[in-house]
C-alpha cells in the first residue's frame, strides 16, 4: 500500500514538473524489422549443423520423448548403491520428492516403476532385486502422498543397462529405478 | 524294418504380427562342435562314411559320430579309407587290430520322388556280431533327424541308456537390439525361430511334452509370462499381474506351471494352472523367493531364497510349507536344475566375484565345481540325466556349452556373432 501511495506521489509531481511532449517533434525511425533466431533448444533432435535458418524443423523424435512429454522437467532415474534397495538421502531423494509432487498433480496419471542392477548376478535373482529398488521408490512416493494405485512397479534386472561396461562408473549408472510416465 | 519319421517342426513360427515376427528362416548360426576332454570309460567306435553320404545334402555317419562324441562316452576311431554300407560283412579283424568296439555302416540314397532311404547296420567288432540296424524313409528336411535317431539307436545299444541326440534345446539370442527365441536340434544345429521381439526374452522352459516353451517377455516393457506352442506359433499370456511376472516352471504333469509374482509386494512363489488363471501362493516371505524348479516326482519345489540374507537353494513341499535349506557352501547359490532321476542339483555359485557351475549329489550333499569359466548361467539337465547344457563366456564371447556331470568331457556348441544365453534342454520326444 506505501508503494502505491509512493508511485502516486512521484507522478504527481513529474506531471507537475515536465512539458508535455508533442509526438510531432518526436523523430520516427524507421526500423527495418530484422529476423530474429529461433532461440528453441530441440529436443531429443539429432540435426547438427551450426546454424538455424528460417526454414529449419526441429524434429521431436516421441521414441525419446515418451517419457518425459508432461512429466518434471527434473530427474526421473533414482540410483543405488551396490547391493543396495533403499532411497539414499540427498538428490535422490529430491528426484523422488519432485516426481511425486507431479505425479500428484493428476489423479489419472499411471506411473510405471522401472527397476533395474548391474550386470553381475543371475537374470532372475537380478529381476528381483531390481523389483527391490522400484518397490522402494514404490513406497517413498506413497509416502509422499502418492496414491499406491496410480503406481505400478516392474523390473527389468539386468535386460536393460542404461550405461554398456564392465566397471564401476558404469555399473553405478546402471543400478537405478526410473519413473515411467506412460 | 522301415520306419517313417515325422517331425512337424517345419511350422516353428511366431505368428505375433506387432512383433514382426518371421517365418521360419534357414538357420543363420551354424555350430560347430568341439569336444574337449577325456573320459575315463569312452567306448571306441569306428563310424564309417555311409555310401552315398558325400552327395546326400546331410552327412548322416559324421552327425551320428559328433553326436556320440558329444555324450563323452564314445571315443571316435579313425575310419577314413572304408569304403562299407549297412550290407557289407566288415572285416572285423582289422577293426579290432584299430582298436575299435564298435562299428557303424550304412547308406542313404535319394528316392524318385525326391524323399531320401536312409539304413544302418551296427557291428560288435569284439565278437564279429551284428547288433542289428534298421532303416528310415525321410523328406530331406529331416535327414538330420534320422541321423539322431540312428545315434540314439547307437547309444542305446552299446550303453543300455536312452539317447537324448533326437532331442531339441530352446535358447535366446541378443543382436543388436533384436532378441530372437531359438528351438534347435541338441547338438545345436537346425536352428528354428519361435520369437522375435526387440525387448528381452528370457527362462524358456519346455513344457514336459515338448510341444510348448513358457518364456519370460519384456515386449509389453514390463516382464511377463507366455506360453508358447512351438509348432503352430499360438501363444497365451498366463501371467501378466501387477508388478513383474517370471521364472517360469512346468510341474511334471504339465498342468501347472510354479513362477514367480510380484503382485502382493516382493518376489514370491506362486503356481498357476497351465492356461492362466488365479494364481495360488506358495511362499510367504519377507525376502526374495524366485527360481523355481520341481523335483521328478513333483511332490517338491527347489527354489532360490535370500530370507538367510543371500540367495540359496531350499526345499519345500510342492503344496506350500516350510522350506528347507538344500545349499551350504557358499555365500550365493541360484539356479537351481533337478536331474531326471532325482538324484542330482546343478545349480551357480558365486566364488570370488566368479560365477561357477556346481553339482551337488543330494543323497550325499557332496558339491563339485566343474568348469573352469567364470561366467556360467542357467544349467539345464539332458533328459536323460547325463549331460548339462549351460551358457558361459569362452574366449570372450557368450557360448552354449554341454558337459558329462563329472565335467570330464565338454562340448562348446558354438554360435555366429550376437550373444547367446538362456538355454533349456527339451524332453524326449514321442516318435
Amino acid at each position: 500500500m506505501k508503494q502505491l501511495i509512493a508511485i502516486f506521489s512521484l507522478a504527481a509531481i513529474l506531471a507537475g514538473c515536465s512539458s508535455p511532449t508533442k509526438l510531432d517533434d518526436v523523430k520516427v525511425e524507421d526500423r527495418t524489422p530484422t529476423t530474429i533466431s529461433p532461440s528453441l533448444t530441440p529436443s531429443g533432435s539429432t540435426a547438427g549443423s551450426g546454424g538455424v535458418g528460417q526454414t529449419t524443423v526441429v524434429p521431436v523424435d516421441l521414441d525419446k520423448t515418451q517419457n518425459t512429454a508432461g512429466g518434471p522437467n527434473g530427474s526421473r532415474v533414482v540410483y543405488f548403491d551396490y547391493d543396495s534397495y533403499s532411497v539414499r538421502g540427498g538428490e535422490d531423494q529430491a528426484t523422488v520428492d519432485s516426481n511425486a509432487r507431479y505425479i500428484r498433480t493428476d489423479r489419472n496419471r499411471k506411473v510405471v516403476i522401472e527397476g533395474h542392477t548391474d550386470e553381475r548376478g543371475g537374470r532372475e535373482y537380478n529381476l528381483a532385486l531390481g523389483q527391490k529398488r522400484a518397490e522402494a521408490v514404490r513406497r517413498s512416493l506413497t509416502l509422499l502422498g502418492v496414491p499406491d494405485a496410480q503406481l505400478e512397479a516392474v523390473s527389468f534386472g539386468k535386460e536393460k543397462p542404461a550405461v554398456q561396461g564392465s566397471d564401476e562408473a558404469a555399473y553405478a549408472k546402471n543400478r537405478r529405478a526410473e519413473i515411467s510416465y506412460r | 524294418m522301415t520306419q517313417a519319421l515325422h517331425w512337424r517342426r517345419r511350422q516353428l513360427l511366431g505368428t505375433f504380427g506387432a512383433l514382426g515376427m518371421s517365418a521360419a528362416l534357414p538357420a543363420l548360426a551354424q555350430f560347430r562342435v568341439e569336444v574337449t576332454g577325456v573320459g575315463l570309460t569312452q567306448l571306441p567306435i569306428a563310424v564309417a562314411t555311409f555310401r552315398g553320404e558325400a552327395d546326400a545334402p546331410q552327412k548322416i555317419g559324421a552327425i551320428v559320430q559328433a553326436d556320440l562324441e558329444r555324450s563323452g562316452q564314445f571315443r571316435a576311431v579313425d575310419s577314413s579309407g572304408a569304403a562299407l554300407d549297412e550290407v557289407s560283412r566288415p572285416d572285423v579283424a582289422l577293426w579290432r587290430q584299430r582298436a575299435a568296439d564298435s562299428l557303424l555302416t550304412g547308406s542313404v540314397t535319394r528316392l524318385a520322388d525326391g524323399r531320401y532311404d536312409v539304413r544302418f547296420r551296427l557291428w560288435d567288432v569284439v565278437r564279429g556280431q551284428d547288433l542289428g540296424g534298421q532303416s528310415y524313409s525321410v523328406v530331406q528336411s529331416d535327414l538330420r533327424l534320422s541321423a539322431h535317431r540312428i545315434a540314439d539307436f547307437v547309444y542305446e545299444k552299446l550303453t543300455g541308456e536312452r539317447g537324448v541326440f533326437s532331442t531339441r534345446i530352446a535358447y535366446v539370442t541378443r543382436a543388436g537390439t533384436r532378441y530372437t527365441l531359438w528351438v534347435a536340434d541338441a547338438d545345436g544345429e537346425n536352428s528354428q525361430t519361435a520369437l522375435t521381439s526387440p525387448e528381452s526374452i528370457i527362462s524358456p522352459a519346455w513344457s514336459p511334452t515338448g510341444q510348448q516353451l513358457a518364456y519370460v517377455s519384456f515386449e509389453s516393457r514390463k516382464p511377463v509370462i507366455y506360453v508358447h506352442e512351438v509348432a503352430s506359433g499360438r501363444r497365451r499370456l498366463i501371467a501378466n499381474f501387477r508388478g513383474s511376472n517370471s521364472a517360469p516352471a512346468w510341474a511334471p504333469d504339465g498342468r501347472s506351471l510354479a513362477v514367480t509374482l510380484t503382485r502382493d509386494g516382493g518376489s514370491q512363489l506362486y503356481t498357476i494352472d497351465a492356461n492362466g488363471g488365479e494364481p495360488r501362493r506358495l511362499t510367504q516371505s519377507s525376502s526374495i523367493d524366485t527360481e523355481p524348479a520341481f523335483s521328478p516326482d513333483g511332490k517338491t519345489i527347489y527354489f532360490v531364497s535370500d530370507r538367510g540374507g543371500a540367495p540359496q537353494i531350499y526345499r519345500m513341499s510342492a503344496s506350500g510349507g516350510s522350506p528347507e535349506r538344500a545349499t551350504f557352501t557358499g555365500s550365493y547359490n541360484i539356479s537351481p536344475a533337478i536331474s531326471p532321476d532325482g538324484r542330482w542339483l546343478a545349480y551357480v555359485s558365486r566364488i570370488g566375484g566368479a560365477f561357477k557351475l556346481q553339482v551337488m549329489e543330494l543323497g550325499t550333499s557332496s558339491v563339485t565345481s566343474i568348469t573352469d569359466t567364470t561366467a556360467d548361467e542357467s544349467p539345464s539337465f539332458a533328459p536323460n540325466g547325463k549331460l548339462l547344457v549351460y551358457a558361459t563366456i569362452q574366449q570372450g564371447r557368450e557360448a552354449l556349452m554341454t558337459t558329462t556331470l563329472d565335467g570330464k568331457i565338454k562340448a562348446r556348441l558354438a554360435g555366429q556373432a550376437g550373444d547367446i544365453r538362456e538355454p533349456d534342454w527339451g524332453p524326449f520326444l514321442k516318435s
